[in-house]
């Protein structure tokens, strides 16, 4: 895949993967953001849990709207210093219920627009929320961010 | 050059399952649109009579669904399969198609068996003489194999697993499922539509999170016309050995289920406290029922477990003074 310009100002990109659900792959990847801006560092957070996106409402922008420039998508920004960017398909939901019933094609091919086409601009780290499972989602986003700087992936699990 | 501008046909789209799937208007240049309108929707007709004459002899199926991750679909599918078996007169079966993160041989003891072949088919691993399993976990050379699949090749699995176990005749066909609404929900609602899903069970835990995705979970059913028998709620309330006193470690800031109950109008079949004997028997590929037979979480995994039954066997003879 080309690289696109939308990516060329982030200067880290970090995946935070399980494979079990439910364990606080998304609690690590806000806490993990939250941190990361108290320390002075610009954060993104790009959510490709497509049928249950937790982010938005973690970091209570679960109403917000995700609004088009010349280069695509503006992320929604949180809190006053408008320090976190976030991209999530909680955004693009009509209904917060509304189930996001795909195959994988398509959800592919969203995966494959939240990566090029969001305009992140200057960023110190990305954080890639994933959904449970070694599937469509974590192909797809690994493929398309292999032009990319990635740093690497975290691993959440529980004890048992 | 133009700029790229995203695009998405959320709103629009008539719907995976639908009839107009593939051919609406709203479909044009969708990613999904060959799938959708070529049909892989379902079973073609031969297909379907193949699953249709395999799945004749099962008697009532229960899919156990979430929408949320970890919040306990396999260990409540683990403790529904014994529960059911315990009557020795009944056959049940239990089909597990988290392809990527397959749960139940673990919580079933049944790690490390295989899957052998006869000329009827694939045999189920037997945990009891009335209690068949399988999942994928079975077929993995070790158990750390990460099974990296995109949808078209797991919905194959799934077909494989209704049309070639052979099954024999069963009272109860669980079938326990990965979190979300994709490839294998669909395709088992889909494959399964030869033969009559008497319902889901949704499991959720307490918390706005989790209640958030079960909802979308609730609406997938509303929108694949698969009735609901219910909810059940896990890791309610923890009641300390010691001291007994009752607390939320995760509180139902919203309700939990019973407020979301109230409002979806869908019945709340159950609360199931926290109790950490669940998570080592499931570790352990042990029985909950029987390993601790007097927890407060067995109690409520038997009642709920009742009310599924009742469920599934007024409905049956519903259907039967119909005919």
């Amino acid at each position: 895949p080309e690289r696109s310009t939308n990516l060329l100002g982030v200067r880290h990109i970090l995946l935070v993967l399980s494979g079990k659900g439910g364990v606080g792959k998304s609690t690590v990847s806000t806490e993990l953001a939250l941190a990361l801006r108290h320390r002075g560092h610009r954060v993104g957070i790009l959510d490709v849990d497509l049928c249950g996106p937790s982010i938005p409402r973690m970091l209570r922008v679960q109403d917000r709207a995700v609004h088009q420039c010349d280069s695509g998508w503006v992320p929604v920004f949180v809190g006053q210093d408008r320090a976190i960017a976030l991209m999530s398909i909680g955004f693009l939901l009509e209904r917060p219920d509304d189930a996001v019933v795909w195959r994988g094609p398509k959800k592919n091919a969203l995966i494959k627009q939240f990566v090029t086409d969001v305009a992140w601009g200057d960023l110190d780290f990305l954080i890639v929320d994933t959904p449970p499972g070694t599937s469509d989602e974590h192909i797809s986003t690994v493929e398309a961010l292999r032009p990319y700087r990635l740093l690497g992936a975290i691993l959440v699990t529980t004890p048992q | 050059a133009a700029a790229p501008q995203p695009s998405l046909c959320l709103a629009e789209c008539p719907g995976t399952g639908s009839a107009q799937a593939g051919s609406a208007a709203a479909c044009q240049g969708c990613p999904n649109q060959g799938l959708c309108a070529a049909g892989a929707a379902g079973p073609d007709p031969g297909e379907a009579a193949e699953l249709r004459a395999r799945l004749r002899a099962v008697r009532h199926t229960v899919l156990v669904l979430s929408g949320k991750g970890g919040v306990g679909k396999s260990t409540f599918s683990a403790a529904l399969a014994h529960g059911l078996a315990a009557d020795e007169h009944k056959q049940v079966a239990l089909l597990d198609i988290d392809i990527c993160g397959p749960s139940i041989p673990k919580m079933m003891g049944l790690e490390g068996e295989q899957v052998h072949q006869s000329g009827s088919g694939w045999s189920p691993v037997y945990v009891e003489e009335n209690l068949g399993v399988m999942s994928v976990g079975f077929l993995l050379s070790s158990p750390d194999d990460a099974v990296i699949w995109r949808g078209p090749k797991k919905n194959g699995l799934i077909k494989q697993f209704l049309r070639d176990v052979d099954w024999g005749e069963i009272d109860y066909l669980i079938v326990d499922t990965p979190p979300g609404t994709s490839d294998e929900h669909l395709s088992i609602v889909q494959y399964l539509s030869v033969t009559r899903i008497d319902g889901a069970v949704i499991v959720t835990t307490p918390q706005e999170i989790s209640l958030q995705d079960v909802r979308k979970e609730i609406n997938f059913c509303h929108k694949v016309k698969l009735p609901i028998i219910g909810v059940v709620e896990n890791m309610s309330g923890f009641v300390c050995p010691k001291c007994k006193k009752e607390s939320q470690i995760f509180p139902p800031t919203t309700g939990g289920a019973e407020k979301m109950c109230q409002n979806l109008n869908v019945s709340l079949l159950g609360k199931v406290p926290l109790d950490p004997q669940i998570g080592r028997s499931c570790d352990r590929g042990q029985s909950f029922l029987s390993e601790a037979p007097e927890s407060p979480a067995t109690l409520s995994y038997r009642n709920i477990i009742q009310r599924i039954q009742e469920y599934c066997e007024q409905h049956h003879s519903q259907e039967e003074k119909m005919i």
